[in-house]
């Protein structure tokens, strides 16, 4: 198939981007996007120009590196993928494909498609952890039952990946489902419970001073997250705020 | 140099303790005066990160992601191997290194197995601490499922995200020392040269990957934590960035390459659809738990269903082939991953394959849901259940064991495996192959360490499922951190190592020269024109099975590629920004090096053994026929490599394998 | 707790609180009402009884008030700053495919409402309601204050009030508009104070019912009265 490709060009962080049509020709289908994507920049690297810089790596859905803002979603139209996942057989010959970053203050643009999302790092390293040394004599991990319905809630939480989609998505760039996912990973199992109150105090406060926006549950974040985490987890955050607090 | 693998005395049990009651330590107030430099921060590098932090020294650990969180160590599907024996199937230390050693088919350093199996329950003890939320049942208590190779259920696992919740584990404990400032960590950062000084490990050049600044950061201690080189075959499971550029920058100044030809050609992976093909898909090993791997027995059949005529569905029991239970029967489906990809490589060959490549076999769940439906129908009390009914309750349990890779599947191919068998076909996954180290994990070179999949220690020449996870983090948490103190209690009276040296500019000006040089070489061809050929030649050439001629063509085939490349390759934009390009040359440029090596590694081991198998090396008759066969005689060594200019004229160092506690076999699956 | 409130959920419990005041308050509203259709004369004793009863109007009425202010100050606030936190705006953005028109326009649905009030506070009950009572000084409720016989004044007033079209149109779009911001507004306060009921289906469904029936049921009043002419 035939494509126009509109995609947002920014030499760096300092300079003003703006849209940029390509053409692309005999794409297959069975192209994942991203081999879409390197088919543009073999031709562009042919014709002497700089190639389209995007955050990509294991390109099966699972480090959270790609992002990509395509024709007004994150991650493309399709569900419970990331962009490195979306194929080309989503789209139909002729097709114009709009191409962004994703959007937030607390997101900057590198370059071209590729945005810094550092501010979810800080997030972590501000209490999302449990307070355990390697020591190799930790109690045995079978000491503690922990209950099949935690543990399973708390993976399903814990499969976030860090993408941002969330944010991007969100029309006030709230980075909830994110805290909320991580959140609520520790407070549902024992181990997490025993500082519980700080982290949820202390990464909530850390999101804020990022800059990312508030939550106003439209419930966006939920629908395009590729690992499909709940609303579920912004609530039990609020909760544990709230029960941090009183 | 003679290779010194400085393993303890005494009996193999005893080795791990005998040697961390004796080793020199740094007392805590001296810690605080030592750097150590950690690159990757995956599984190894991350965990070791974490643990040298707490212990006190100051770590700088650098990652070419934008976070430590993305390493490729967050692909990995199965689980980890850990001898914990919760299912009382008779799993043991001894079993579990037992079985390493012999999945690995004798060609691993016995003493690092038995402490990998020592230490891997403590793992698991570990990352329960750091609240990883592995799958439970509904006593609450941890599960288990069996992998590949061996016999007891000894894997845990997190739904079929095992490397994901591990690596975010080890990021938590990473982040809490990030969050003390024990560790400064450098995120899109590219390690392009290691500086020696004095013959010691004292710190690397990066490039900051945002602003193409090159900056010298120096330690007492270097660790290499890189991860494999797999995708010198372009295509292949690990991650678009995966590289071996730090792994060989530091061959290039010394350490040896050991086993470069040493790779994991992983059974179940998604088969390729075009040349523009960018990476493969691997579907999770446990899947063969439940899966029965088959091609038709009739050549008619398969072209049937090449040109569409007829669906795998369509097929009777008896026009099907379910090759590896006929040829395997004590293992099944379940045999290690090199005797699987090889046997669906001899079918494809003979041109059983059932796409149109020919380049796959059918994954088929038919059985599995028959038979957990008739179970669930058992247990929930239906009498007489009808066939839909059946269908439905076993779809419920494949769902919920698999449903995530199912739908990876259906997003990819398009189809529903739950309806049609999934096609698979080999891949590219692993490489047991890395840099040498002793049982110190320390490289040919002082101060040098290299841990996890980027050295060659523990996994012989065939990984068992489930065991990377192990290895890594049994090197992060549990090893090095032990085995580089004994080395830095030598450096307490080192003081700061000062970057405005003569070694530093030395190295800075050969990473700068290189750089200029792809800017400025306007060459005709792209990056990835160069990666393509060269993955082309190492799959056909040095691939699943390879022999004599091939290798030696691939030498100098892989040869001519490099010269075509430094004539020829183009890179766009300039140093000083973001450049994709400029960060994929040198990878690729450290690639048509290492395949070299790789092909000649392969032709020097005239032996077939794990995952390396030589056509001239093949049993001739008896029970076993047309198997794989090792050489213990002339073989029973590790290839350690020494870089002397081109790979062609690397010299090769021997270490011998001994092994007190096991009998060398013949690995037998049947 | 200061600090709590500071937080962004902090702020955002404090909208959803005060939603909750303003949902239970436009409960009774609705429910003294809907007695205008159906007993002229009941109507007019409880609207004597809220009008003069000191706790409604001193301690309720006061947190009323507040409540209102809060709701739209803190939620213009929080627009602002989650423009702001958006920075650069999409180029292209289909909001429609993740999440309702409602939801994502409930600073729009809650400005129109507010400027109703104006019209509905300051012009047509509230203000009128607060000269005759506390600057006139007239608490009889009667229509004639001098004439113990006139009787009440608040039906009389209702029913006069939805005589023109117009304002019956204006008050029926309003009451869309409320319809709309609650539709979304219920479920979310829900969300906000952290109650996992929200995300069940019972819990939606007693949203939607609520979001339609009252503002339905305030369509059906002024209509009435505009048809009883």
């Amino acid at each position: 198939m035939n494509l126009t490709l509109k995609i947002w060009r920014q030499n760096d962080s300092s300079t003003k981007g703006r849209m940029v049509d390509y053409k692309v020709s005999d794409i297959s289908e069975h192209m994942s996007f991203l081999e879409m994507m390197d088919v543009l920049n073999e031709q562009l690297i042919g014709k002497g120009e700089e190639p389209v810089a995007f955050d990509h790596d294991c390109r099966e859905g699972i480090c959270g590196m790609c992002s990509m803002y395509i024709n007004g979603e994150a991650h493309g139209p399709d569900r419970g993928i990331t962009t490195c996942q979306l194929h080309m057989r989503t789209f139909k010959d002729g097709d114009t494909i709009t191409i962004e970053p994703f959007r937030a203050a607390a997101f900057p643009v590198i370059k071209d498609l590729v945005v810094d999302r550092s501010a979810f790092d800080r997030i972590q390293q501000s209490g999302g952890y449990i307070s355990v040394n390697t020591s190799g004599n930790t109690q045995d991990a079978n000491t503690t039952p922990i209950s099949k319905h935690a543990a399973d809630t708390a993976m399903d939480a814990a499969t976030c990946i860090g993408c941002g989609a969330c944010v991007a998505t969100c029309k006030n760039s709230s980075a909830m489902l994110f805290v909320g996912a991580k959140v609520s990973q520790y407070a549902l199992l024992p181990q997490g419970q025993v500082e519980a109150a700080d982290r949820v105090k202390n990464m909530v406060a850390q999101m804020d001073l990022e800059g990312f926006g508030n939550c106003t549950n439209t419930g966006a974040c939920e629908v395009e997250c590729p690992k499909g985490i709940s609303l579920e987890n912004i609530a039990r955050m609020n909760r544990e705020l709230m029960k941090a607090n009183l | 140099m003679a290779l010194d693998s400085k393993v303890p005395k005494g009996p193999i049990k005893d080795k791990w303790t005998n040697y961390i009651n004796h080793i020199d330590l740094v007392n805590p107030a001296n810690k605080r005066n030592i750097d150590i430099i950690v690159v990757g921060t995956g599984l190894a590098g991350g965990s070791a990160s974490a643990t040298l932090a707490e212990l006190g020294y100051n770590v700088k650990a650098f990652a070419y992601q934008d976070s430590p969180r993305r390493a490729h160590s967050i692909a990995a599907q199965g689980g980890i191997n850990a001898a914990k024996n919760y299912q009382g199937d008779g799993d043991s230390v001894y079993r579990l290194f037992y079985d390493t050693v012999k999945g690995g088919d004798y060609r691993s350093r016995e003493a690092n197995v038995y402490r990998l199996a020592e230490v891997s329950a403590n793992i698991i003890d570990q990352c329960v601490a750091q609240g990883v939320p592995f799958a439970r049942d509904y006593g609450g208590l941890l599960d288990n499922r069996s992998f590949g190779g061996v016999l007891v259920s000894r894997t845990f696992y997190a739904k079929g995200q095992t490397g994901q919740q591990l690596l975010l584990g080890a990021y938590s404990a990473m982040n809490r020392q990030i969050a003390r400032g024990k560790i400064e960590m450098f995120n899109r950062h590219e390690m392009l040269d290691v500086v020696k000084v004095d013959g010691k490990a004292r710190g690397i050049i990066a490039r900051n990957l945002v602003t193409g600044e090159i900056e010298r950061h120096s330690a007492h201690a270097v660790v290499i934590a890189t991860g494999g080189y797999g995708n010198v075959f372009f295509l292949s499971t690990n991650a678009m960035g995966s590289n071996a550029t730090a792994a060989w920058k530091i061959h290039k100044k010394g350490a040896y390459f050991a086993n470069p030809c040493y790779t994991q050609i992983h059974p179940t992976c998604i088969p390729r659809s075009g040349d523009y093909q960018s990476k493969l898909t691997l579907m999770s090993e446990s899947l063969r738990n439940d899966g029965r791997i088959w091609v038709p027995k009739n050549l008619e059949d398969v072209k049937a269903i090449r040109e569409g005529r007829k669906k795998p569905t369509d097929l009777a029991p008896e026009e099907r082939d379910y090759y590896l239970e006929r040829r395997y029967p004590a293992f099944g489906n379940l045999v290690p991953r090199d005797v699987a990809s090889r046997a669906a490589k001899e079918r494809c060959d003979a041109g059983y394959g059932v796409n149109q490549t020919g380049e796959a076999v059918y994954l088929d769940f038919a059985s599995a849901i028959d038979r957990y439906g008739k179970e669930q129908a058992k247990i929930q009390g239906i009498d007489k259940p009808s066939k839909a009914k059946i269908y439905e309750l076993g779809q419920a349990i494949v769902e919920a064991k698999y449903g995530n890779l199912f739908q990876m599947y259906e997003k990819i191919v398009d189809e529903n495996p739950y309806e049609t068998p999934m096609m698979i076909y080999p891949a590219v996954h692993y490489t047991m192959g890395g840099i040498w180290v002793d049982y110190n994990l320390q490289t040919t070179v002082p101060g040098l360490y290299c841990i996890g999949e980027a050295n060659f220690s523990d996994h012989g020449a065939n990984r068992l499922g489930a065991s990377a996870l192990m290895q890594g983090l049994a090197d992060g948490y549990f090893v090095l951190p032990y085995t580089i103190g004994d080395y830095l209690s030598n450096e307490i009276r080192t003081g700061k190592i000062a970057t405005d040296t003569k070694e530093f500019d030395e190295a800075e000006k050969d990473v700068t020269d290189r750089i200029d040089f792809f800017i400025n070489n306007k060459g005709t061809k792209s990056v990835d024109y160069f990666h393509k050929k060269l993955g082309n030649i190492m799959w056909n050439k040095a691939g699943m099975s390879r022999n004599e001629k091939d290798l030696k063509d691939a030498m100098a085939e892989i040869k001519a590629l490099r010269e075509e490349f430094w004539k020829e390759v183009s890179v766009p934009g300039s140093a000083n920004e973001m450049n994709t390009e400029l960060a994929k040359a040198g990878r690729v440029a450290d690639f048509l090096e290492l395949g070299e090596l790789f092909a000649k590694d392969a032709l020097e081991r005239n032996e077939s053994c794990g995952g390396h198998f030589r056509e001239e090396s093949v049993e001739l008759d008896g029970e076993q026929k047309g198997e794989a066969k090792r050489n213990d005689k002339d073989y029973a060594y590790v290839s350690a490599w020494e870089y002397k200019g081109e790979p062609a004229d690397a010299v090769l160092h021997k270490e011998a394998l001994e092994f007190n506690d096991i009998e060398l076999k013949q690995r037998s699956y049947k | 707790m200061i600090g709590f409130f500071k937080s962004s959920i902090g702020r955002k419990v404090a909208m959803a609180a005060s939603a909750f005041f303003l949902i239970i308050f436009l409960l009774q509203h609705f429910a003294i009402n809907i007695l205008s259709v159906f007993s002229p004369d009941m109507f007019n004793e409880v609207s004597h009884f809220m009008g003069v009863n000191p706790v409604v109007q001193f301690a309720l009425q006061p947190v009323l008030i507040f409540a209102i202010i809060f709701h739209f100050v803190m939620g213009t606030i929080l627009e602002i700053k989650n423009k702001k936190a958006l920075g650069v705006a999409y180029v292209k953005n289909n909001g429609a495919a993740n999440s309702s028109w409602m939801s994502r326009n409930m600073i729009w649905t809650g400005l129109m409402i507010l400027a109703f009030l104006v019209l509905h506070l300051g012009i047509d009950f509230w203000i009128p309601e607060i000269n005759t009572k506390y600057i006139v000084g007239d608490l009889s409720g009667l229509i004639d204050p001098n004439n113990a016989e006139s009787g009440f004044r608040y039906y009389e007033e209702l029913h006069h009030k939805f005589e023109h079209p117009l304002t019956v149109i204006l008050y029926v779009v309003a009451f869309i508009l409320l319809g709309m911001h609650l539709l979304h507004g219920f479920t979310s306060a829900f969300q906000s104070m952290g109650a996992t009921v929200g995300r069940k289906k019972i819990m939606k469904q007693i949203g939607v019912i609520y979001s339609v029936a009252i503002p339905l049921g305030f369509v059906f009043i002024a209509l009435y009265h505009h048809f009883n002419h």
